[in-house]
């Protein structure tokens, strides 16, 4: 088979170069130099990994002509966000500040699990500052580009992760996602994400924020990559104190085996409060292609969204504390303005939050024993200007930093997975979160794929 | 709860000696505003009643 490194998907890569049609040098080749010239307009990198990443290639190309095995991701070109440890590379995690850290000595876990599977590690991805970010702008990077509309946002914070496998950089990305950070980008930028269980995947030697609520995943333009990464991540790592002790369950062997019997519902109330028509749109077409008919409320949507706002604040607080005080001046102003506040939020609140939390799981897993997946809208805009600062929401205007995630936080404020699955709207795309009850994973995946195949949800090529 | 808009000035100066944070006077809209937010999103979780023995979900396991 001939490929397209530049459009193929991760499977159709590794597939391609395992039967020898193509090598991993040319596939890497094709990937810098589109880097090169494209990424100028998108400004999703921070770092490209050229050096190592010809190594690598070099090493695969080499494995299969001894007549080596190859992994699952062999030779797929993929980057992640750059507060992931890469070993040679300070953590910026978006700030200016982490510049003057010594480089990592070694690679965060994740990208050491799918480099074990074949995969190419080619740079370090743009995000909005320390995480606490929904728009994908940078002030010391500059913001990543929507590859649909280079005047607008990424969605963040993992923008930039959005923005090179929705612009054709690279196949498979890597982000973190807190309160949304990696559904609002995939939303915003029309791919595919998994946001999975909280504890699911190790976040060791990764650059935290709200270490109770902070999650990792993968960005793809298939369902069938986002499983293939998935997969090759999975696994207790003992560096992660909060990954659970779960061997890997693999997806992909049973992505395809459909999704009778499955009971889906819409979420009401809530969800559908404050939502733009093509957010409502993308959701019913979703909806009318599963024939998800039931509407479901889930309860106290509202409040569980504001305690994950006040953990956030507080928490993220706490983590940047020491670096506001000595370094108040070499913050995004909006970040240190929001992280000040954060620490003079008395801690009896904060408690309050972690207690309704409890209570609010407890009341939606209940949710879970009458219906195995809940739909519901990623963002409840598709992609707003680079710089806007305010957009109305049911009726209301609010700072579009703080908002592109109302249906976002209420999910990872318990850490339910979700697949971010992209319908192509004309001309922006914009997402359906396909929520299921925690560690089935499996479940969202499968539906996810389900939809793929019917053509409701797929991620458009900016160029087309 | 309910919080005064003129108890914040007087909250973020104490905070801002007592908690040794760091300030200028330029940055007081930006800061009030966020902590205006935050403690309306606070008052909206206390505002809802749990029983006393609601465990915080961070669980610590020795």
């Amino acid at each position: 088979m001939t490929i397209n490194p530049i459009t193929a998907s991760a499977a159709e890569i590794a597939g391609a170069i395992r039967a020898g049609t193509t090598s991993a040098r040319e596939v890497i080749d094709a990937v810098l130099a589109a880097i090169r010239s494209r990424d100028k307009a998108l400004n999703a990198f921070t770092a490209v990994t050229e050096e190592r990443a010809r190594a690598k290639a070099a090493a695969i190309d080499a494995q299969r002509a001894q007549g080596g095995a190859l992994g699952p991701l062999a030779g797929v070109p993929f980057a992640v966000k750059n507060l992931f440890d890469v070993a040679g590379l300070p953590t910026l995690a978006g700030s200016k500040i982490n510049r003057e850290h010594p480089a990592a000595t070694r690679d965060a876990t994740l990208i050491e699990r799918l480099e074990v599977a074949g995969a190419v590690l080619v740079g370090a991805l743009n995000m909005g500052e320390y995480a606490y970010d929904f728009t994908g702008e940078n002030v010391h990077d500059r913001p990543s580009r929507n590859p649909h509309d280079t005047l607008r946002m990424t969605g963040g914070s993992s923008g930039g992760s959005g923005g090179a496998v929705a612009g054709r950089l690279v196949p498979l990305s890597l982000g973190s996602d807190t309160n949304g950070s990696i559904r609002v980008p995939a939303s915003l930028c029309g791919i595919f994400g998994l946001k999975p269980t909280y504890g699911r995947l190790s976040r060791a030697r990764t650059f935290p924020f709200v270490a109770s609520l902070d999650h990792l995943g993968p960005f793809a333009r298939t369902v069938g990559d986002l499983a293939l990464a998935y997969d090759a991540m999975q696994g207790h790592d003992p560096d992660d104190p909060v990954c659970a002790q779960k061997p890997a369950e693999p997806t992909l062997p049973r992505i395809d085996d459909g999704i009778d019997g499955l009971k889906i519902a819409v979420a009401g109330g809530y969800f559908r409060k404050g939502a733009a028509p093509e957010a409502l749109t993308a959701l019913e077409r979703v909806a009318t292609a599963l024939t998800a008919k039931r509407e479901i409320e889930i309860p106290e949507a509202a409040r569980a969204r504001a305690a994950a706002y006040v953990i956030t604040a507080t928490e993220g607080a706490a983590l940047h504390l020491d670096r506001l005080r000595t370094r108040a001046h070499d913050f995004d102003p909006a970040v240190r303005d929001r992280l000040i506040a954060g620490a003079m939020v008395p801690a009896t609140l904060v408690n309050k939050a972690q207690k309704f939390r409890r209570w609010y799981r407890a009341r939606v897993l209940e949710l879970f024993a009458e219906v195995d997946v809940i739909l519901a809208p990623a963002t409840p805009c598709t992609a707003p200007l680079i710089g806007q600062q305010t957009f109305v929401l049911d009726g209301v205007e609010l700072p579009v930093r703080a908002n592109l995630g109302i249906y976002t936080q209420p999910i990872s404020f318990i850490g339910l997975p979700v697949v971010a699955v992209p319908v192509p709207l004309k001309p922006l795309p914009i997402a359906v979160q396909i929520i299921a009850a925690p560690w089935r994973e499996d479940v969202a995946l499968k539906v996810a794929r389900t939809l793929e195949r019917t053509g409701v949800v797929a991620a458009p090529n900016p160029s087309e | 709860m309910t919080t005064k808009p003129d108890a914040l000035d007087g909250l973020i100066e104490a905070a801002v000696q007592a908690l040794d944070l760091p300030f200028e006077p330029a940055w007081q809209p930006a800061i009030k505003a966020n902590l205006a937010v935050t403690l309306r999103q606070a008052a909206l979780v206390s505002e809802f009643p749990l029983p006393d023995d609601t465990e915080p979900a961070p669980v610590f396991q020795a």
